[in-house]
């Protein structure tokens, strides 16, 4: 069994309003040095019964976890 | 003559949409359960309603479209039957991959709730006809997801092919373009963020909703 990690983030130039919110909000806290932002989502799950997680894994992001119009997604296996 | 309006765990605007529909057109409206798999036969419009369809988990939309009903709404719009996403209706769409683009989170992350004026940026559509000279309508925006995105070329195409219905006047969300409705390279399917069903009748403070669902009948 392999254990799926799924990172997903607004791709690069598509505005992350949440990313600047948060660091417009580390930098009121006195971190000036925070730059580029991004809030992103981590999904993972338990995967059974497949030959090639990742291949599954990636045709899950295709279909579902992540919207390529706007995200990106990267996949992690342990 | 007749309506549908698919209601999703999570709709909100689905009772609406009905009552909009029928007030403004005089004709029936069935509410059709997301879990069903066929739609009543000889329907010449489907609406996909505002709310908050499975709570926006994941994306907002993207659980909507795994809904047994949507291939059912894909099918009639294929077969060219009117389909028109109003708000979550637009995100899911959007995520069915039946209009280009997506909806980002409203730039300056604020829930924009008020009427809204927009411009018909094509009155030729099957949508819009009834809007002749009028040229700017208003209509009720109420979203946190309603900032509209496509890539430069997604978005060359669709300026081009006269896919943009309508914009806004004052973007109040950061939306490219000022885009707030598209609809499809055939011309049967529509999306846009304002309500046209919460602006059927002048108590409502305005009735420039009702020529749109007007327009789609008159079109059948």
């Amino acid at each position: 069994m392999a254990r799926v990690k799924v990172h997903v983030f607004l791709k690069p130039g598509v505005l992350d309003v949440q990313g600047k919110a948060v660091e417009g909000a580390l930098h009121g806290l006195g971190w000036a040095g925070v730059g580029n932002a991004r809030v992103g989502k981590l999904i993972e799950f338990d995967l059974d019964g497949v030959d090639d997680p990742a291949a599954e894994a990636k045709k899950m992001c295709e279909q579902l976890l992540a919207n390529t119009v706007i995200e990106s997604y990267r996949v992690e296996i342990a | 003559m007749s309506a549908a309006v698919i209601v999703f765990p999570g709709s909100n605007c689905d009772r609406d949409c009905k009552v909009a529909i029928e007030r403004s057109t005089g004709e029936s409206v069935d509410m059709v359960w997301h879990q069903e798999t066929e739609l009543p036969s000889g329907l010449d419009l489907i609406v996909l309603p505002g709310g908050f369809s499975y709570g926006d988990y994941l994306r907002c939309g993207a659980m909507a479209v795994q809904s047994p009903v949507m291939q059912a709404v894909k099918k009639a719009a294929e077969d060219g039957v009117a389909v028109v996403g109003i708000c979550n209706g637009f995100q899911i769409l959007c995520e069915a991959g039946m209009l280009p683009g997506a909806l980002l989170k409203n730039a300056g992350l604020k829930y924009v709730c008020k009427p809204i004026s927009l411009t018909v940026a094509n009155g030729q559509t099957r949508f819009t006809a009834g809007y002749q000279g009028e040229r700017e309508v208003i209509m009720t925006q109420g979203n946190g997801d309603g900032n509209y995105f496509a890539d430069a070329e997604t978005l060359k195409r669709i300026e081009g092919e006269g896919q943009v219905v309508f914009r806004y006047v004052d973007n109040p969300n950061g939306s490219v373009a000022d885009i707030a409705g598209i609809q499809n390279a055939r011309g049967n399917v529509l999306g846009m963020m304002p309500h046209p069903d919460r602006a059927f009748e002048d108590e409502l403070g305005s009735a420039d909703g009702a020529t749109l669902f007007r327009s789609v009948f008159a079109a059948a």
